[in-house]
């Protein structure tokens, strides 16, 4: 596994980058901006990650897309959209239900969902605005319907994107969380200096940027897996990247607050919807510790997860065991 | 797998069977016994031999790219080969009693006298000393300098009066590894000083920086291993694994994909000064939560889980404590000045 970007990865995420910085919501108050999310809208329509997978993206491009999107709260529909073009492309807008509940739900007329291998629909009823502020949950107005069904291969590759695009996410929320924080740290001075030049503050951000390149790390691996393990390893790879990121994310976001002291306990205080963002995000699809199998075999000697520079790599395992 | 100090008993002879089977100092420079292959491979050996259940491979990177960054050809063609090969033993002779995160700090005296330097002073930490025929030594040549520009870098011989050995024990129980020597009046040729008088400290931040970096994660598949071993332990047992084993689990996992991802980079030439710092962080973390389910799969009785957990308390103290780490992240990387 070699786990730089390529050359096209590494635009794509840029591009994402950018629309979140110039178009997402830089304060609580722009939350309620209806012409900015307009405008988002617009954008975001246009530049059709709405369906990357049907598109032939990889997981590691939709992952890319997704954290950028949330470092930059982006509230414009994308989590629901790009799980159920996943699913099974559709001209009319459709986004997933979890638990009966239409999730990222603003603009969707069908929420579909996966039984087995089975795929159910059921139309998007009135919108109500959840926990996370840069999205809506819908009810659904009538029953679910048979819509058809999936190989057994790409629902568990299904599944497995859909725990690594919410793990991006919630990585991508503990990014902007981190920033936000580490921002306000060079500015607010206590005792005549910047809070930041204390090791009690200095420190914990340290920790928080230490947590966000070890789930960085964790999660583009599972990223890769999507596509190119078996789906059982992909899951596998999936849950324990969310088991890490769901972590390390809401430590990163609970930090950011307490670097903000009092403000960052108040509504108006960005933190706490990156935090919601999280905490949201760890409730789809979740993953338990309780429930990862620590017999499954991830890395190392005898796993097949290959080594960047595979060829290289493989011929120098291949000598090791000659030489045994 | 053996005890802690069996381990360090049987080093040498571990290290030069590797390297006669041609499995060490892969990465190093073919003209002093390496084979100039890259990074990768060192982790492929390190994997192989946590998986065969192997004692892992002395850690001297930061030795050899200290000399070799900073000897001079007569120095490096003298004492590289040596070092690689396992026919000459070293070790590190930086810390002290009052020198420990404040490195510059350091009191120990080199005063030219003739040919010669004589060394006096007490170092501290200094892993392998015991057993050691030379010692990379910091001491002070210019006590009038600015403390960072009076320091300068020896090769000096552990074999002659006026060097002491006087071990201490880890809460472990491993009674060699933690070195501590005195020198009384010892002696090192001054053509064994390492670049020029006052280049001590350069030296010094080469071979910490190296100390941190991902290709010194190598202790990963170890983590891997124990943890197999404990997950068993745990299914024989009939307990259900705690919570702990899985934690360990998740973040060795997670420490393969960050040592995958850093080879990775370095294939683009990426160096990771102090990006090492995280890494060392990330490391630490994992060790100490593998120490954890250690304990809680196998609790205080089981000798090797015990050593296990004691150990992996010093990780967050040994090649710059963690807390350094952070002052390095928050100053070079986030830039909060202190």
């Amino acid at each position: 596994m070699d786990a730089r970007l390529s050359a096209e990865q590494a635009e794509l995420r840029d591009a994402a980058a950018r629309l979140a910085d110039d178009l997402g919501p830089h304060s609580v108050l722009d939350l309620s901006d209806a012409e900015r999310q307009a405008r988002l809208e617009k954008a975001l329509a246009a530049t059709g990650w709405r369906t990357l997978r049907s598109d032939g993206a990889s997981g590691v491009e939709i992952a890319l897309v997704a954290g950028e999107l949330s470092r930059g709260l982006v509230d414009a529909p994308f989590l629901g959209r790009v799980l159920a073009d996943a699913l099974r492309p559709s001209a009319e807008p459709a986004t997933i239900a979890v638990g009966g509940i239409a999730i990222d739900a603003r603009d969707a007329v069908r929420a579909l969902a996966l039984d087995g291998t089975r795929l159910l629909s059921a139309r998007v009823g009135p919108l109500a605005s959840g926990v996370d502020l840069t999205r809506a949950t819908g009810g659904l107005a009538g029953p679910f319907e048979p819509a058809g069904e999936i190989s057994a291969a790409h629902a568990a590759r299904w599944q497995a994107l859909a725990i690594v695009v919410t793990t991006a996410e919630q990585l991508g929320a503990a990014r902007g969380a981190h920033a936000l924080a580490l921002e306000y740290a060079k500015v607010r001075a206590q005792y005549g200096h910047v809070i930041g030049s204390y090791q009690a503050i200095a420190h914990l951000l340290a920790e928080n940027l230490a947590l966000l390149e070890g789930s960085e790390s964790i999660l583009r691996y599972a990223a890769w897996a999507v596509d190119e393990r078996k789906p059982a390893e992909a899951i596998n790879a999936a849950r324990i990247a969310k088991a890490y990121v769901q972590v390390a994310a809401r430590t990163v976001c609970e930090t950011a607050i307490q670097v903000h002291g009092g403000i960052g306990n108040t509504w108006e205080c960005l933190a706490h919807v990156f935090l919601r963002r999280v905490l949201v995000g760890g409730e789809l699809f979740p993953v338990r510790l309780e429930e990862i199998d620590v017999g499954l075999p991830g890395f190392g000697a005898g796993s097949g997860v290959p080594l960047p520079a595979a060829g290289m790599a493989r011929r120098a395992r291949e000598r090791i065991h000659d030489e045994r | 797998m053996m005890s802690g100090d069996e381990y360090w008993s049987r080093y040498g002879e571990w290290h030069r069977a590797l390297y006669d089977a041609g499995f060490f100092g892969l990465s190093w420079p073919r003209e002093y016994g390496g084979q100039d292959l890259p990074p990768v491979y060192d982790v492929i050996l390190d994997e192989e031999l946590a998986a065969a259940g192997a004692p892992p491979r002395p850690s001297l990177g930061y030795l050899v790219t200290g000399l070799g960054h900073h000897g001079s050809a007569e120095l490096r063609q003298r004492f590289l080969p040596g070092m690689i090969n396992g026919t000459e033993r070293w070790c590190q002779g930086f810390s002290e009693p009052g020198a420990g995160s404040d490195l510059a700090a350091l009191t120990t005296t080199a005063v030219a006298d003739g040919e010669d330097y004589v060394i006096n002073g007490h170092k501290i930490w200094t892993s392998y000393s015991d057993v050691a025929d030379w010692c990379l030594l910091l001491a002070r040549t210019d006590p009038d300098a600015p403390r960072h520009k009076g320091i300068s870098a020896f090769v000096i011989s552990m074999h002659q009066p006026g060097v002491e050995q006087r071990p201490l024990t880890m809460i472990s129980g491993i009674s060699t590894e933690f070195g501590q020597v005195l020198f009384d009046g010892a002696r090192v040729p001054a053509r064994n000083m390492v670049g020029a008088p006052g280049d001590g400290w350069k030296l010094a931040m080469t071979v910490v920086a190296h100390e941190r970096e991902p290709s010194t994660l190598g202790f990963t598949a170890r983590y891997g291993r124990t943890v197999a071993s404990l997950a068993k332990k745990a299914k024989a047992g009939g307990e259900p694994a705690p919570a702990e084993l899985a934690w360990a689990h998740v973040q060795t996992q997670m420490l393969y994909a960050h040592v995958r991802r850093r080879l990775s980079e370095q294939l683009d030439g990426v160096t990771h000064s102090s990006d090492g710092s995280l890494d060392k962080l990330l490391m630490t973390w994992t060790e100490q939560a593998v120490g954890h389910a250690a304990l809680a799969v196998a609790g205080t009785s089981d000798d090797r889980a015990l050593e296990a957990y004691m150990y992996s308390r010093a990780q967050s103290v040994m090649g710059g404590t963690s807390q350094i780490q952070k002052n390095i992240i928050a100053g070079r990387i986030l830039g909060l000045g202190g």
